[in-house]
């Protein structure tokens, strides 16, 4: 009661001090551990992007020099473009096809591991190796499992389907690679999450004759859910900026097919030399996120049981 | 008793299956980059070589200076890795133990940097070094990703899990807060910082578009152009699936290596009530 009514006074006549910890610290250093960091940032993250909306206001010549001042002309040809609007939805399309289910498949390898079984260590390596891949090689794994006359997955299913070169599949394809990259660090995630839940609070819902869907409902989806929203959130922002495995199966085609917005920024700017329209698309594709971004931070807040 | 057997060996072996399921695509490039070129392309598929051949692995290394290449991506992983975990942890124990002003702001300016793509300030990243004259430097490759907002993020959710408490009784005891974060909190904090470290170095391993477009010099090329110069001098697929192996080595070492100190740092640094 006494504590409400303070924290009300000090909301209302805003005395900082009464909100402050009691630890006391010379006011300089935590600024000093973050120095490290936000030089890196400042130099390769904010000046680079406030430099990319400086260009996006002008026209460039081919080696990204500026030249003309055109305000917002460079956003509105943007808008008024068909190939745009097609690169936004299959960014939205290729971020749905992996984010839920690379977060679903590890999510259920976890609980597979998630026991105390002989040999467990060396199933959560398998389950986790393709963390180890890195793009270029799982592509040139992969595009042969692709081939089609001889690729294992057009055998496996009889079919011929042209998984790179219709524009049908080629989405598909690309997000089937971009999935298995990304299960391992999930699944490694979810583990980890999973092994903090304390041995006791299972054995002792055990003993209360808990069965297994039961022990999932009540104990270890309530507790693994702040790994939960992390890695959903990894996996959002991480399919946005995915690249190198869609240059090196389809270049953003066929026609367009797998253009996402970030391939698209690189074929404006390094392909076609047009850096101010690599750079409007840059920003589009920012406030994209950002919102996205937002929307999960006020979903945290309903899900997420930290305690 | 019999039926705990059945359902652990009925467990293991699903367990298996799924493995192998998920390892499947590097089980197959592996048996592949033993086949000659005549059998690659075989119809059915062939799974196993019947002649194995070790011709494209040496093919591989005489098209290309494949250890040259494996060297340089090594110090560019070690040292991204390396400086993300010590500027990630510093950033992260001042968000969480300490109030300050503009917390809050420098916070979300942390997390705005995780949705700004690479990609979006590569061009002007780009045009900044060339002005340094940092092109094909192996330090180009190291010093733009020395920091991670995700890291910082990561280590920030486990930080939180940590009691205040921890940090004021460290202070009674006349510890300074520096010296409460090397002693205290960085030793309890090893299962985060094992798996930062892992995710950062596939990650440092894995980059592309960088090192494309920084190094033009053979000799500073990393493992991922390699691949890509093995792609458009090599015609057979066999040569290039040996190589794409060969590279994925280290960090399939690195990786298992990385996934014991992980379990041993979630059996030590586990919650302990």
């Amino acid at each position: 009661m006494y504590a409400q009514e303070t924290l009300k006074a000090s909301k209302a006549s805003k005395v900082k001090s009464l909100a402050k910890p009691k630890i006391k610290l010379s006011p300089v250093e935590p600024y000093l551990y973050l120095v490290p960091s936000f030089i890196i940032f400042i130099t390769f993250v904010f000046y680079p992007f406030i430099n990319t909306i400086y260009v996006s206001m002008y026209t460039t010549d081919l080696r990204g020099r500026v030249k003309d001042f055109v305000g917002l002309q460079n956003f509105i040809d943007l808008f008024n473009s068909p190939a745009f609007y097609n690169s936004i939805t299959i960014t939205f399309k290729f971020v749905l096809m992996i984010a839920f289910p690379s977060v679903l498949i590890a999510f259920i390898l976890a609980l597979l591991a998630n026991n105390k079984l002989k040999g467990n260590r060396i199933y959560e390596t398998m389950f986790s190796l393709p963390m180890a891949i890195a793009s270029a090689p799982a592509t040139a794994f992969w595009s042969m499992a692709f081939n089609q006359t001889n690729g294992i997955i057009n055998y496996v299913l009889g079919q011929e389907i042209q998984w790179l070169t219709n524009p049908d599949y080629a989405l598909i394809a690309v997000s089937i690679v971009t999935v298995w990259l990304s299960i391992g660090f999930n699944f490694i995630f979810l583990t980890v999450g999973l092994r903090n839940i304390p041995t006791e609070l299972i054995e002792s819902v055990s003993i209360d004759g808990a069965n297994y869907l039961q022990k999932f409902r009540y104990i270890y989806l309530p507790l693994i859910s702040p790994q939960m929203f992390v890695v959903v959130f990894i996996n959002v922002i991480g399919s946005f900026q995915a690249f190198g495995q869609i240059k090196l199966l389809t270049e953003g085609g066929p026609g367009d097919s797998t253009n996402v917005l970030v391939y698209s920024i690189y074929q404006e700017a390094f392909k076609y030399g047009r850096f101010e329209v690599a750079c409007a698309q840059a920003l589009v594709l920012f406030v994209i996120m950002l919102c996205v971004t937002l929307l999960q931070f006020k979903f945290e807040k309903k899900v997420v049981h930290y305690d | 008793m019999t039926k705990q057997k059945l359902t652990n060996f009925t467990l293991s072996i699903t367990c298996l299956i799924v493995g192998l399921i998920i390892m499947f695509p590097v089980i197959y490039a592996t048996s592949l980059s033993f086949m000659d070129s005549s059998e690659i392309t075989q119809y059915p598929p062939k799974l196993i070589s019947s002649s194995p051949t070790l011709d494209n692995y040496k093919e591989a290394f005489e098209t290309v200076p494949l250890m040259r290449f494996m060297t340089n991506s090594l110090v560019m992983s070690v040292g991204i890795t390396v400086g993300q975990i010590i500027t990630a942890s510093l950033a992260a124990f001042a968000f969480v133990f300490f109030e300050f002003r503009f917390k809050k702001i420098l916070f979300l300016m942390v997390l705005s940097t995780m949705m700004i793509p690479g990609e979006v300030t590569i061009i002007s990243n780009f045009l900044t070094i060339s002005s340094w004259g940092w092109n094909d430097t192996l330090h180009v490759l190291i010093i733009p990703f020395m920091t991670s907002a995700m890291g910082i993020f990561l280590i920030r959710q486990y930080y939180l899990t940590v009691p205040k408490e921890l940090l004021e009784a460290a202070r009674i005891d006349g510890c300074t807060n520096f010296k409460f974060f090397i002693k205290i909190l960085l030793p309890i904090s090893t299962p985060v910082i094992a798996s930062l470290s892992i995710y950062s170095f596939i990650g440092a391993w894995n980059q592309y578009l960088w090192p494309l477009l920084t190094i033009n010099d053979t000799a500073n090329r990393t493992v991922q152009i390699g691949i890509t110069m093995l792609q458009s001098e090599s015609a057979s697929k066999a040569v290039i699936l040996a190589g794409s192996i060969i590279i994925s080595i280290p960090t399939i070492i690195a990786f298992v290596i990385g996934q014991r100190l992980l379990v041993e740092g979630m059996t030590s640094g586990a919650v302990k009530g």
